[in-house]
């Protein structure tokens, strides 16, 4: 009950950014929006590892925020310097 | 119903209070520079706050041990994120909202 | 050196993710630690001396309280900005050079600096100096800049 309601919030709290990110003016807002995106998916998915009484959800809530990070500063680079190697 | 579960939730209000006043100032803000703000502060003390609340649900074991270091990842990159966004706008020329011109 | 440090915080990094203690799992434990000891023991602690590392951490953990403290002040700030119809901001980009000396210390204060009131790092480094966008005018650092210095620490 508790995680689930946490989790609407979450879900909520996402579906904001996710207008921004539609309509952000720049790249830039978009890029914000999407990393904070995952940020957020990261704790969602953390809950309802909770809410199904499955903590094992949590390595993949670890995996996911690495790759969260790590998206955002690849498309950054390629952005600034065109290239990825 | 013990102490911890009363913590968590307590934690748990809170960090989804956090989370959603940082999506509404995403959404409120002017330009992308006053933009960052909410997104790079108040979300990532949301997070950290229901990802503790967690913690004093579980107890101490493995488990949220694994919590704690998410915690700790997420302190450190989430301001990393936005310092490396935050500083490719400037370098590609995005000029800060001054007081008095229109929003974005 | 370096590298030996690498290899037990790997290590202790695996067995803190895993939790299980079975053979192959042990063995697989000392192989992967030793290979990314191996290719990465000068990226992470690269040179630096054990005695100063003990320092250093030991005044980062010291710092650690003040700083949650100005976190908290900070996000109070940015809820209230927030959700004041009014909308009271007025941002201005300052600039200055703190002058430290090391990697760790520039990006202990750039984070510090993200996350405390109503200031992003939009530009740090040893030559450049910062440029930090502030949501109000008049945000004073210097008290920030003071105490990463000390956690410097006298080389």
């Amino acid at each position: 009950m508790m995680f689930g309601l946490a989790a609407l919030a979450i879900v909520v709290a996402a579906i904001m950014v996710l207008y921004r990110g539609i309509k952000g003016p720049r790249v830039y807002d978009r890029l914000l929006a999407i990393n904070s995106m995952g940020t957020k998916t990261v704790i969602l998915i953390a809950l309802i590892g909770y809410m199904y009484e499955r903590p094992h959800f949590l390595d993949i809530a670890l995996v996911y925020a690495l790759i969260n990070f790590i998206g955002t500063i690849a498309f950054l680079k390629y952005r600034e310097t065109g290239r990825l190697d | 119903m013990d102490i911890g579960t009363i913590i968590c939730g307590v934690l748990l209000f809170i960090g989804c209070f956090f989370i959603l006043v940082a999506s509404v100032g995403v959404l409120r803000f002017p330009d992308f520079f006053t933009r960052i703000h909410p997104a790079g502060k108040t979300d990532t003390l949301g997070q950290a706050c229901v990802l503790i609340g967690l913690i004093f649900y579980e107890g101490f074991d493995f488990i949220s041990l694994k919590l704690l270091i998410i915690v700790v990842f997420l302190l450190v990159v989430n301001p990393t994120a936005t310092y490396a966004l935050a500083n490719a706008a400037f370098i590609s020329g995005v000029k800060p909202w001054k007081k008095g011109d229109k929003r974005q | 050196m370096s590298f030996i440090l690498t290899f037990i915080l790997m290590l202790i990094f695996w067995v803190l993710l895993s939790g299980h203690f079975g053979l192959i799992l042990v063995v697989s434990a000392v192989i992967f630690s030793l290979l990314v000891a191996y290719l990465s023991h000068d990226l992470l602690l690269g040179g630096v001396g054990l005695s100063s590392l003990i320092i250093k951490s030991v005044r980062f953990i010291a710092y650690l309280p003040w700083l949650f403290w100005e976190i908290l002040l900070a996000n109070f700030e940015v809820i209230y900005i927030t959700l004041h119809p009014g909308m009271k901001i007025d941002p201005e980009v300052i600039e200055f050079d703190p002058a430290l000396k090391t990697d760790v210390g520039i990006t202990i204060l750039a984070n510090s600096i993200t996350l405390t009131p109503g200031t992003v790092t939009i530009e740090a480094g040893k030559k450049s100096g910062f440029k930090v966008h502030s949501l109000t005018k008049g945000a004073d650092l210097t008290e920030m800049v003071t105490k990463v210095k000390w956690i410097e620490g006298e080389e």
